[in-house]
């Protein structure tokens, strides 16, 4: 999660780093797309087994006591029997790397464990969890990214102007702004002052999950939805912002513009395109902050998704769903910035004619 | 300077006739003072006020803000200006310490990845790899889960899940300066090693290690403030500004307004002068733009 946006150039010149090395390799390395998946997938594993030996040495260093933790108040009121029968059923009295293989063949299978504090296992936790925090955060992802582009196409368009300084300012602003500080904000003006939307929830209390209508699903959403999107516009309306500089700068707008074009078809007809992809793939390589948001946003306003399991999950010391929620923010991740590498290398021309010039594809 | 300006035609025609003489490098310079003059009086204000308003006061409980109480006061009738100004201050010094370890284990690895060959230039590739894998957030809570919650474990959580940025910024300059024609020039005239460090590299790496620096503070502040936000990390004895913001929290749902909106924007502000004063320094410290 980026809370503060990082400042456009060395944004930037990081993705460029980073990037293009690596899918001009790709491409040295493959010569259709199915050798990409093959190499993402390689790639995916590797992460993974990475991440879960660094998840299990974290969780296994702690020196929160499962028990305890599980327990909580009535820890005095258990005799010993219990307590070693509660160690045993959780496999507690094996050796930590023993735990960690056991724990490596099991995920193997497609088993997770059982959370402690739902008492379901971890993967039903988890899909049924994601869900409902996929509504939250795909309505997120798409205002925001619409309306990050929106502005910073206008502001790009209009360097210097009074709009552009307005959008700059607006985005610098919230780059320093914590998200569920903006989302306190949020509910005490709209449901405190004005009680136009609920205080907290995903479904109005009393009913259950599925009784919700569409309509008041969507009631509980807006506002999350709304501060993540508020916070999430800032870094895509900067970048964008850069790239639409650098697009009506060019010569081939000066071209256009000599041809007779005015500012807004040149920017329409010819910067666009330029700079949707761009925008696009930055916005799949920040599915990362969107968790992190997500959690944050769904502890302010009690959203029973995948970040509050998490946040309780790490509270009440729930190793098995902590872990499984870790493996599967990694996933979420991975995928994002796979489809950012697969959209950069599939539609941008300078990259494919790049590789054929190289004799490569 | 001043003189040259006033003496313009020009200048003098303009409303404040000062500010045209100030070129970008005095205007950078006097954005850092301010910003180290704030934060100089942030920690001098919290000495100054002490516990003087942090005791529990039945007859001014849940004041909205006026001039005797410009922040209000809470629940239990503390002044939230002298809680905002501690918990400030608190969340300051925690994101600093994290910055400052992350800071030089960026170091490390920077200078590793750039000098010590390319296998363990993939290895601290790899290490950021897996830094990166996850979303920020879970790395901190596990980190946190790890060192079992506690100041300490905030600060061990940011120290080691910021440092990848700047460790590739200084992998980047090094490499970068290795080629650079001076140093070249320098090796050709005999020159050890160590003098060239000394004399060539360090001018070149330190600006770029404290305005990097610098530009982790917000991070770092921001992550604190969350993490302690969600119930990772301090107590309520102890309040930093996540805590005071956790706590006002349950009291919002009441219309309790001032109990949140007031420090946060605090916290905004001052997060974002860190983000000047780093953007400045970079203005007068970078060779490229310290003409201008």
């Amino acid at each position: 999660m980026d809370m503060v946006g990082q400042s456009p150039p060395t944004l930037k010149s990081g993705h460029g780093n980073k990037r293009s090395p690596e899918i001009k390799q790709i491409i040295m390395e493959s010569s259709s797309i199915t050798h990409f998946f093959i190499h993402k997938t390689l790639r995916l594993g590797l992460t993974l087994a990475l991440v879960s030996m660094l998840a299990f040495t974290l969780v296994s260093l702690s020196p929160i006591d499962p028990v305890t933790a599980y327990i909580g108040m009535d820890r005095m009121q258990i005799s010993p029997e219990q307590e070693s029968k509660i160690i045993a059923r959780w496999g507690l009295d094996k050796a930590p790397l023993e735990r960690f293989f056991i724990w490596c063949k099991n995920v193997a299978q497609g088993d997770l464990g059982v959370s402690m504090i739902f008492n379901e296992p971890v993967t039903e936790v988890i899909s049924k969890r994601f869900l409902t925090s996929l509504n939250l955060m795909a309505l997120a992802w798409f205002v925001s990214g619409i309306l990050g582009f929106i502005l910073g196409v206008l502001a790009g368009m209009r360097h210097n102007s009074l709009l552009d300084r307005g959008i700059r300012l607006y985005a610098y602003i919230m780059a320093s702004t914590p998200s569920f500080w903006m989302g306190m904000v949020l509910l005490s003006i709209f449901s405190v002052s004005l009680g136009w939307t609920p205080i907290c929830g995903a479904y109005p209390p009393g009913t259950i999950d599925t009784d919700a209508t569409l309509w008041q699903r969507f009631h509980h959403l807006l506002l999350p939805a709304a501060t993540l999107s508020l916070v999430g516009v800032a870094q895509i309306a900067l970048h964008t912002r850069e790239k639409m500089i650098d697009a009506m700068n060019s010569d081939y707008a000066l071209f256009a513009a000599s041809q007779g074009e005015s500012r807004t078809g040149i920017a329409i007809h010819h910067a666009l395109r330029n700079v949707a992809l761009p925008a696009i793939t930055l916005q799949f390589a920040s599915l990362g902050e969107l968790f992190g948001g997500s959690i944050l946003a769904e502890q302010v306003f009690s959203y029973p998704g995948l970040g509050k399991a998490t946040v309780e999950a790490g509270i009440r010391g729930d190793v098995p769903l902590l872990l499984g929620i870790t493996l599967f923010s990694a996933v979420f991740v991975f995928c994002g910035n796979a489809i950012a590498d697969l959209l950069y290398s599939t539609f941008d021309p300078r990259i494919k004619q790049n590789c054929e010039e190289q004799h490569l594809c | 300077m001043l003189a040259k300006a006033a003496s313009c035609p020009l200048a003098k025609r303009h409303f404040l006739f000062v500010f045209p003489a100030l070129d970008n490098r005095k205007k950078a310079w006097f954005a850092c003072l301010f910003c180290a003059g704030f934060f100089v009086a942030l920690f001098l204000s919290a000495k100054l006020l002490g516990n003087s308003g942090l005791d529990v006061d039945f007859l001014h409980r849940k004041l909205p803000p006026s001039l005797s109480y410009p922040f209000g006061t809470d629940w239990l009738g503390r002044d939230m200006l002298t809680r905002t100004v501690h918990g400030l201050c608190k969340s300051l010094s925690i994101g600093l310490l994290a910055a400052a370890c992350s800071s030089i284990i960026s170091i490390c690895f920077g200078v590793m990845a750039a000098t010590m060959g390319p296998r363990i230039e993939r290895l601290v590739g790899m290490l950021i790899d897996i830094i990166m894998a996850t979303p920020h957030l879970v790395l901190l809570i596990l980190v946190s889960f790890a060192c079992g919650g506690g100041a300490q474990g905030v600060i061990i959580a940011i120290a080691v899940s910021h440092w990848p940025r700047l460790a590739r910024i200084i992998r980047a300059e090094i490499l970068q300066l290795r080629h650079a024609d001076f140093i070249l020039v320098a090796k050709k005239l005999g020159k050890p090693p160590g003098w060239i460090a000394v004399h060539h590299i360090l001018p070149h790496l330190l600006p770029q290690f404290i305005v990097g620096l610098i530009l982790m503070f917000p991070h770092a502040i921001l992550h604190s403030a969350g993490l302690t936000f969600l119930g990772f990390g301090l107590t309520p004895h102890d309040p930093s500004l996540g805590i005071l913001l956790s706590e006002s929290m349950r009291h919002l749902s009441t219309g309790y307004w001032w109990l949140a909106i007031l420090p946060g924007i605090s916290l905004v502000f001052t997060v974002k002068l860190f983000d000047i004063l780093g953007n400045n320094l970079r203005t007068l410290f970078e060779p490229r733009t310290t003409q201008e």
